[in-house]
């Protein structure tokens, strides 16, 4: 069973300010689940392109950062989540270089690749979450 | 908002990114960075990234920005002192540098654009001052 480890820090994402903060965040509950240098680096930049997802496209919302456990190892959760116009077609979203915006479109599918956990909900009209996990190995 | 402070070294335009930068701040360096190399005349510029610990898909698309505009300028751009974990991550997360020259450190950045901006090799260069003083000297 997973268990959070201390306490979860909920960051509201509303500025470019809070991009920066959500990355520090996720900096130290990465170095607090003892991550390599290269996870925490994964882990870093998996979440600033969700930060930034979250602004942009979610029109503003928040990122839950914990630290975990689940008995054999320790590792860093994070829980972006908005109310905005939600994902019609995810595998599109999820697809590399696909873009809505003027970005490169590879948020998205850069950020499942750099974890081990990533469970995307959303609705259209209601909003989405997007939960990530690494692991330390 | 934080700016990113351009020095002007020689023909070259160093920058520095030592913070944690907002995307605003991306963006307003590539607009400072445009204007300082039409201003200088620079031949080369050097964005020095070791103070970097991560590099996302926006801060990617400025350097690629930031190099195409310097082109377009008659400078170039060279990425210099990326930190081994930011490569390993860059590549995982698909984003090709396109266009982006890299070099180890500032002294090596300096060393190829020394090389590509000057018409002729170093050694010539130098056998053209030695010319100079013998016929400047009495
Ligand atoms: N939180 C979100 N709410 C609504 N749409 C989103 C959200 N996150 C991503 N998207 C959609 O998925 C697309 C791909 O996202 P991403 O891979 O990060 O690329 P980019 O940010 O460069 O557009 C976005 O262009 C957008 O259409
Ligand atoms: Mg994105």
């Amino acid at each position: 069973m997973t268990t959070v480890v201390g306490a979860a820090q909920l960051q509201a994402i509303v500025s470019d300010e809070d991009v920066v903060r959500v990355r520090q965040l996720v900096r130290t509950a990465a170095v607090t689940a003892k991550l390599s240098l290269v996870d925490q680096t994964k882990v870093v930049t998996a979440a600033s392109e969700l930060a930034r997802n979250t602004l942009v496209y979610g029109g503003g919302g928040q990122a839950e950062v914990s630290t975990v456990d689940n008995g054999a190892r320790r590792g860093v959760r994070v829980v972006f989540s908005d109310d905005g116009p939600g994902i019609a077609d995810v595998e599109l979203a999820l697809t590399d270089g696909y873009t809505s915006g003027g970005g490169l479109g590879l948020g998205l599918s850069g950020a499942r690749r750099l974890v081990e956990e990533f469970e995307l909900n959303t609705e259209v009209g209601t909003g989405t979450t997007i939960a990530i996990t690494k692991w330390a190995r | 908002m934080d700016r990113v402070p351009i020095l002007k070294i020689g023909p070259v335009l160093l920058v520095s990114i030592q913070v944690d930068m907002q995307d605003q701040v991306a963006l307003q360096l590539q607009e400072d960075l445009g204007e300082r190399i039409v201003a200088t005349g620079a031949k080369g510029v050097i964005i020095d990234i070791t103070g970097l610990d991560i590099v996302d898909s926006f801060v990617g698309r400025t350097l690629s920005t930031i190099a195409s505009i310097s082109r377009v300028l008659d400078a170039e751009t060279i990425v210099v002192g990326m930190r081994p974990a930011v490569a390993i991550t860059l590549v995982e997360l698909g984003l090709s540098l396109n266009g982006i020259r890299t070099a180890l450190n500032v002294e090596r950045g300096m060393e190829l654009l020394s090389r590509s901006t000057e018409p002729d090799s170093p050694d010539e260069f130098d056998l053209d001052l030695d010319d100079l003083s013998e016929t400047t000297s009495p």
